[in-house]
């Protein structure tokens, strides 16, 4: 018996939650993309993680390739090899790329960037032009290579039986040993031992700034890392940015207008930046509306300073 | 010994002094001198910290219940702070009624309890080809167990009332990974739980703050934290997390889905890599964990000699359905190296199987699924490594 509790939802509210995507197209929404545009916003949005040409940066999944790598050692399962279902990919990129920033993709850009990532693959050809009314033309090569799980005909009735509890095998030798890998992290404790962190001669900004900032760039980290063992992402790299040139980081890819700027990243470039990035410099690629409070700036600039 | 203990002989600063007054950490902390007992990350496995995943110290535990503080994480989109009055849930498709509960709703629907662990499928993945990591923390810690406090799943649904023609759930998050899976609507009827306290305290942020899906004995990706939204589908969505992930390739590339289940597993938890045996030969506490999807541990076997010879070892209590179960072998060492292996039976008979055993089955592609007897190499110094053996 209900109890009553709870209201109900809204034609709106379900429309707004409610956007997933069948194997059978249903919940796709009216749209199209072509593989050129896909290109161009695949460039722009997923390329820092995802490579150009979909071939995964880093640890970063790969989209494109892997033909033919399912029955090899370590297969390279990617949206071509492996995705049984066009529904997933459409439906994945619609809801929850890129990532640090999800939703914010049209229906029609979402189109596009599948059209690319099925043409990244060789599935279709450079003309091509993804819509929900061809969509479920479109086969995946490896929509047959799936099973039910058949645990319970396969291995239950192997694996149920007395066990040995006595001289169950004549020898036992070691074959293999983790150590031969060394692929554990070491523990802290230890590294801390061995690796004393250096006291930095200059004074740091006040510590309470600080920890402010990097409460604040909380908000930053959706798109960039900062610290040890931080790498380019949908941001670039953040380390040792006081002082350096805008658009020379390593590795990632810039906006022709960062790259062009000629600007140094000093408090009051950052400052102004940090207000307002599409006003400071027009056409650069963060899209991020800005911090509103000056207080706020300050204490990431302090965080920023402190990350060298 | 030489003469007498100045730790006795002599008065302590603590036996002279006062300690810490009751409100210096209003929400406790471990003291400082457990420190080591902490989650621990893989920095290789994966591309960043925000999508990845981190290791529950279970080398370092006893008993059961995880503690919230050290129990593994593992977020597709980073923990999200989501606060009670913005919490929403709603329940459309195949529906009567299409719902949206707030938090304060839930607490009025009549509520349950149970105790499950929760095991992340790719638990022991990496030691697939062979062993790799040396800690029982990083070989099978993406693993806890807590006890939940929440509303009955189909309590929910039946206020929404199901349609005949719904046959499955789309569940999701409001992270942004939403993280969406498919569950078979019989699963949902029968054991699962809409919780909002584990372990007494409300859910950790980490752990999907303020409600989370509790999905018995099932791979951990179904237990949908800051769950968000139920769906009642004629079929599966088949997602990116249920095709693209956590589906099992077998030897001849075919894969199988919809391995929701986590076999009857066990593991040494000391002595091993990260526990050395420090105290040279004589009594020695072996202890470890088993657990199984398919219901009760009802035994363990215990192994020095690499499986040679098999002893069944104490359970600290009666095994639970769908819950980890502690136990404990009193071994009086002789001071040789010992081969470690721990061999779990749940209720249904199932046997846990070697690692080749399993290789044999499925080939060394699978990634999720691994509960294959692990080996410990105890040496005479009382250090361990993770081995493999013929």
């Amino acid at each position: 018996e209900p109890l009553g509790l709870g209201r109900e939802a809204l034609p709106e509210e379900i429309a707004a939650w409610d956007v997933d995507v069948m194997p059978d197209g249903t919940g796709l929404p009216e749209g199209s993309g072509d593989v050129a545009s896909g290109e161009g916003l695949f460039q722009e949005k997923c390329a820092a993680c995802h490579g150009d040409f979909a071939e995964g940066l880093d640890n970063w999944p790969a989209l494109a390739g892997g033909e033919d790598t399912l029955d090899h050692k370590d297969p390279v399962k990617t949206v071509g090899s492996y995705w049984p279902h066009l529904s997933t990919l459409w439906d994945y990129v619609h809801r929850s790329m890129p990532f640090g920033q999800a939703q914010i993709l049209t229906p029609d850009e979402t189109y596009a960037i599948t059209a690319y990532i099925l043409y990244s693959n060789y599935l279709v050809d450079e003309d091509f032009v993804l819509s929900d009314r061809n969509f479920s033309e479109i086969e995946m090569p490896n929509a047959g290579g799936f099973i039910v799980d058949d645990r319970p005909e396969t291995e239950y009735p192997v694996f149920t039986a007395e066990p040995c509890m006595r001289d169950c095998k004549e020898s036992v030798e070691i074959t293999m040993h983790a150590s031969v890998f060394d692929v554990t992290p070491t523990d802290p404790a230890d590294k801390d031992k061995t690796d004393p962190v250096s006291k930095t001669e200059e004074p740091l900004p006040d510590p309470e700034l600080i920890a402010a900032g990097e409460k604040l760039f909380a908000k930053c980290k959706a798109c960039h890392m900062i610290g040890e063992g931080a790498k380019n992402r949908v941001g670039p790299v953040l380390n040792g940015t006081l002082g350096r040139e805008a658009g020379t980081r390593d590795g990632y890819k810039y906006s022709p207008a960062m790259i062009e700027s000629g600007i140094t990243w000093t408090e009051e470039n950052l400052r102004a930046f940090l207000a307002d990035p599409k006003g400071f410099l027009p056409g650069n690629k963060m899209s991020f509306p800005g911090v509103k409070s000056s207080g706020d700036i300050e204490a990431i600039i302090a965080y920023l300073r402190a990350q060298p | 010994q030489d003469g007498p203990d100045p730790l006795i002989t002599e008065v302590q600063d603590w036996a002279r002094y006062t300690g810490a007054g009751v409100d210096e950490t209003p929400y406790g902390l471990p003291i400082r001198f457990e420190s080591d007992v902490i989650r621990r990350n893989v920095p290789w496995l994966t591309a960043d910290p925000i999508s990845s995943i981190n290791f529950t110290p279970i080398h370092a535990l006893d008993g059961t219940i995880t503690p919230a503080g050290c129990a593994f994480e593992r977020h597709h989109s980073g923990a999200i702070e989501l606060a009670k009055p913005d919490y929403r849930l709603m329940i459309n498709g195949l529906v009567d009624r299409p719902l949206v509960f707030t938090y304060a709703d839930l607490e009025r629907f009549p509520r349950q309890s149970g105790v499950y662990f929760c095991e992340c499928a790719a638990n022991s993945g990496m030691e697939w080809a062979g062993a790799q990591l040396n800690g029982s923390q990083f070989t099978h810690g993406m693993i806890h167990n807590m006890e939940y406090v929440g509303v009955p799943l189909k309590t929910l649904l039946a206020e929404a009332g199901i349609r005949p023609e719904g046959k499955w759930l789309y569940v999701e998050g409001a992270d942004a990974s939403s993280n969406g899976r498919s569950i078979p609507l019989e699963k949902a009827l029968d054991d699962c739980m809409v919780a909002f306290k584990a372990n007494g305290e409300a859910l950790r942020k980490e752990h999907g703050y303020p409600v989370r899906l509790v999905v018995p004995g099932w791979e951990g990706n179904l237990w949908i934290k800051w769950l968000r939204r139920i769906e009642v589908t004629p079929g599966p969505v088949e997602s990116r997390e249920e095709t693209s992930k956590y589906t099992d390739t077998l030897d001849n590339g075919i894969s199988r889905k919809w391995t929701w289940v986590m076999d009857a597993k066990s593991v040494v938890t000391a002595p091993s890599p990260q526990v050395p045996v420090r105290h040279g030969k004589g009594p020695l506490v072996i202890t470890g964990l088993a657990w199984s999807g398919r219901g009760a541990i009802t035994r363990v076997d215990v192994s020095t000699d690499g499986g040679r010879n098999w002893r069944t070892a104490r359970l600290a209590a009666l095994g639970q359905r769908m819950a980890m179960t502690r136990f404990w072998l009193d071994h009086l060492w002789d001071g040789e190296e010992m081969l470690l292996q721990s061999r779990a039976m749940d209720e249904t008979g199932y046997v846990q199987p070697t690692k080749d055993a399993l290789r044999e089955i499925r080939g060394e592609n699978s990634v999720y699924h691994n509960n294959g007897i692990q080996t410990w190499w105890v040496r005479k110094d009382g250090s361990a490594e993770n081995v493999e053996i013929s």
